[in-house]
């Protein structure tokens, strides 16, 4: 049982499957099908469906009705257990391997059957044979925790197979991959399906991932199938549509050059602070951003972006270095943002710029509350000016809320950060630091949020905008740095920007 | 038994015996507390589980005449406390130290209650085995008379680091302990586990309890534990959940502890009691000096609520 990969790939089809929770439909009457040995693309916005549709498929959920097919013959999942049996294994967006655990221990507990005393010699054994007939080669003896992202990944997929698994759900498996890692992963996988060993459906939002690796495509939109077809045969623009339908695309203010003479607004000089282990520390050389400008940071997740974030929102301690904004120091106090006018979007803002039980109207007001019309402080706070105000920014921005009063935990995603955003941009702006704006948010708000950010370039504010999405770092920014390993290791103007060698960078083959 | 006749290597001597002595509980408390922390939960309450388990083999020992019994009996009273913790943690929105702090309140109290008929009689001892049988000196045979508890202790310290590595439970232990997702996807019931752990940690706490009474120092009084269960906690997280690290980290304690006496019998009159306080002030010293406000603990089980 310990790695049978002989197993040829099996197909697995849907009929239609359909899911309610309560009076609410998440999945309506879909039906798929994915031969065996063939590489499918399930494609959808957030909250399309595509995820209780792969749990429908592995046991996770009981559909309300429909059937699935295993090779052709109709079977009953009624419990991830059952799924495994059959050899249907998923792949989560997020690692599922125990960080602490070294892999050889990760692929073994996995197993259905563990022996008592384990023999690790007689184990060791076992896995360096069924190493030999993987694709990739990984070290199985450090612990996960000490693995590279790409890796990580590669052992996830690993660890299906080591299981007997033929049919593999890949869900987002690119979101914490390098585009050098993805390419790899994705086509040492893709080789495997061709070879028979092997049927993949993986969720993706990347539509170049889907042409250049994916055989056929299925989308889902609120529940519902919108399309399907070969990849071969359909345009980016095509399967767009069928992703969003016809709702209207907030389109991206054109660039306005940023004039020659602008001021330098945020200057970061030799900043030194600890990590997040405490065991190394991030060291910012040097970075300026201007008036006018927007200056992007890529890399992958945890080389050090966070702490560098948290050390210019004042919630991590420096060992050293100068954060000037318009040539006067910044320590992140109240005082100093107001003056400076220094704006801050974390990422997930709901946890990180909000007070989730607070009213929509109240967290909206976070930044002025305690001011007068005038500007001065008061001593006695009035609601209906807070709530004046508030009413005034939902109307521009366009936040859906119940109401001023609900509390802003219970609005949506996308919603909460249009709440912060009206926050953030409403008055003066000079300086805004962005992290990861339109993470987990569906298309419009993308759009609506991008544009928001230009516009508020365009106006003159200098932003830094870090995030793990490239394209976006493409489409918004004016000069890219790179950081990796706790520096910025490389800077390009957008003009000269290339994939490949950002890529490159990010995963600090430099 | 006059100290004087060796000098001051009486001093040394005493602390190494006092080590044996005194760090046999302190060793039963972090291994089954490194248990329960390693599968993810933390138990504040095997304070009270130690100070219920050293009257129930009191108590047991006094009635039957057989320490032994005793032993299980604290051993069983152990478990069910670690089971109790860790069945009502499983409920939704219940805080583990919390629980804890309540579980070690009731159990010195169930433990007052039912003990006030057994502070006068007594119970027999558990036995010691003489090491110290080739010296003609009485403090070095003092210091060599190890109870057969510690060297069980030292066996199960060995034996808890060994099976955490080789050993399909230890895996799941670890498993749990660092990810419960992880736990899920590979069909473990992180409550279930933890509950076994909790309950385990409990049994080897009651076994600590159980030296107290029947060894050293060897009757049953209200006051018999002085936070040893507490200072166990702490000695888990110094250890870093390594179970050969907490048996080390007990000697240490235990040594600590034997400082005052040991100085007041080479003849040491004046501040030796502050001495009595040297392994409160060892904890806080430890604690101090092994966190950081920059960075979270290595080695720490991901699913601790402490750590998290």
């Amino acid at each position: 049982m310990s790695g049978s990969i002989g197993k040829k790939a099996v197909g697995v089809e849907t009929i239609g499957m359909t899911m309610r929770f309560g009076a609410f439909t998440a999945l309506d009457d879909v039906s798929i099908k994915v031969p065996a040995g063939s590489f499918h693309a399930l494609l959808g916005e957030n909250g399309a469906g595509k995820s209780t549709l792969v749990k429908c498929m592995m046991g996770f959920y009981h559909p309300t009705a429909g059937d699935m097919l295993v090779d052709g013959r109709e079977v009953a999942i009624a419990s991830p257990k059952d799924a495994s049996a059959l050899g249907l294994g998923m792949v989560y967006q997020h690692f599922t391997l125990v960080p602490s655990l070294t892999g050889a221990e990760n692929l073994v507990i996995s197993r259905e059957k563990v022996p008592g005393v384990i023999d690790w010699r007689k184990e060791r054994a076992a896995l360096a044979q069924f190493m030999q007939r993987m694709p990739f080669k990984l070290p199985l003896d450090v612990k996960v925790a000490e693995l590279a992202a790409g890796e990580k990944q590669k052992l996830e997929i690993i660890k299906q197979l080591y299981l007997g698994r033929s049919f593999l759900v890949l869900d987002e498996p690119t979101s914490v991959l390098t585009p050098g890692e993805a390419q790899e992963v994705l086509g040492l996988v893709r080789d495997m399906t061709r070879t028979g060993d092997l049927t993949v459906l993986m969720i993706s939002h990347k539509f170049h991932e889907v042409t250049a690796f994916a055989d056929d495509i299925t989308v889902l939109r609120k529940g519902r199938l919108t399309g399907t077809g070969k990849v071969s045969e359909l345009s980016h623009k095509q399967m767009a549509a069928m992703m969003i339908g016809d709702q209207p695309i907030a389109a991206l203010d054109s660039r306005a050059p940023v004039p020659a003479g602008a001021r330098q607004v945020l200057t970061v000089k030799s900043l030194k602070a600890p990590d997040r282990t405490g065991l190394k520390t991030i060291d910012i050389g040097e970075l300026d951003v201007k008036s006018g400008e927007i200056v992007g940071v890529a890399g992958i997740s945890g080389n050090g972006q966070k702490e560098f974030l948290e050390v210019l929102a004042g919630q991590r301690a420096r060992n050293g270095g100068d954060v000037l904004v318009k040539g006067s120091p910044y320590g992140a106090s109240r005082s100093e943002a107001r003056t400076l006018n220094v704006r801050f979007i974390p990422e997930e803002p709901l946890r990180n710029a909000c007070a989730p039980k607070m009213t929509v109207a109240e967290n909206m007001a976070f930044r002025t509350f305690d001011l007068n019309e005038a500007g001065k402080p008061v001593n006695w706070i009035r609601m209906s000016a807070i709530r004046d105000y508030a009413a005034r920014l939902v109307e521009q921005f366009k936040v859906k809320t119940a109401s001023l009063a609900s509390p802003i935990s219970s609005l949506s995603g996308g919603n909460v950060q249009r709440a912060v955003l009206a926050r953030e941009l409403t008055g003066e702006v000079d300086l805004l630091i962005v992290s990861n704006p339109c993470f987990g948010l569906d298309f419009s708000a993308v759009a609506e949020i991008r544009a928001r950010i230009m516009k508020a370039r365009n106006a003159g504010a200098a932003v830094l905008l870090m995030s793990e999405d490239l394209d976006e770092l493409l489409e918004l920014s004016d000069r890219i740095f790179v950081m990796s390993d706790g520096a910025l290791v490389y800077e390009t103007p957008i003009a000269q920007a290339s994939v490949q060698t950002i890529g490159e960078h990010m995963a600090g083959h430099h | 038994m006059d100290a004087t006749e060796i000098g001051l290597w009486g001093v040394p001597l005493a602390i190494l015996g006092g080590a044996i002595r005194v760090s046999t509980p302190f060793i039963f408390v972090s291994l089954g507390e490194a248990i329960t922390e390693r599968s993810g939960r933390i138990n504040l309450g095997l304070e009270g589980t130690l100070v219920f388990g050293a009257m129930t083999a009191y108590a047991v020992a006094v009635m039957t005449g057989s320490p032994w019994l005793g032993l299980v009996a604290a051993a069983g009273a152990g478990l069910c406390f670690g089971l109790f913790h860790g069945w009502i943690c499983k409920f939704r929105g219940v805080n583990d130290i919390a629980i804890g702090i309540a579980l070690m309140l009731f159990g010195s109290g169930l433990a007052f209650f039912f003990g006030k008929a057994f502070i006068q009689p007594s119970a027999p001892d558990l036995p010691a085995i003489a090491f110290g049988g080739w010296s003609n000196i009485p403090q070095v045979q003092a210091a060599l008379n190890v109870n057969v508890l510690f060297l069980i202790g030292a066996a199960l310290a060995v034996f808890l680091w060994w099976a955490f590595r080789n050993t399909r439970a230890g895996l799941i232990v670890r498993v749990v302990g660092d990810s419960s997702d992880a736990a899920r996807a590979i069909g473990l019931n992180p409550n279930t586990v933890r509950l076994l752990a909790t309950g385990v940690g409990g049994a080897l706490a009651g076994i600590g309890g159980a030296y107290l009474s029947l060894y050293y120092p060897g009757s049953w009084t209200e006051r018999i534990s002085s936070g040893q269960g507490l200072m166990a906690v702490a000695l888990v997280i110094f250890a870093r959940w390594n179970p050969l690290g907490c048996f080390a980290a007990a000697l240490l304690f235990g040594g600590a502890g034997a400082l005052g006496p040991a100085l007041q019998s080479v003849g040491v009159t004046q501040g030796y009691y502050l001495f009595y306080a040297a392994p409160y002030i060892l904890t806080l010293i430890i604690m101090i000096a092994t966190s950081s406000p920059s960075r979270t603990l290595a080695g720490a089980p991901g699913e601790l609520s402490i750590t998290k």
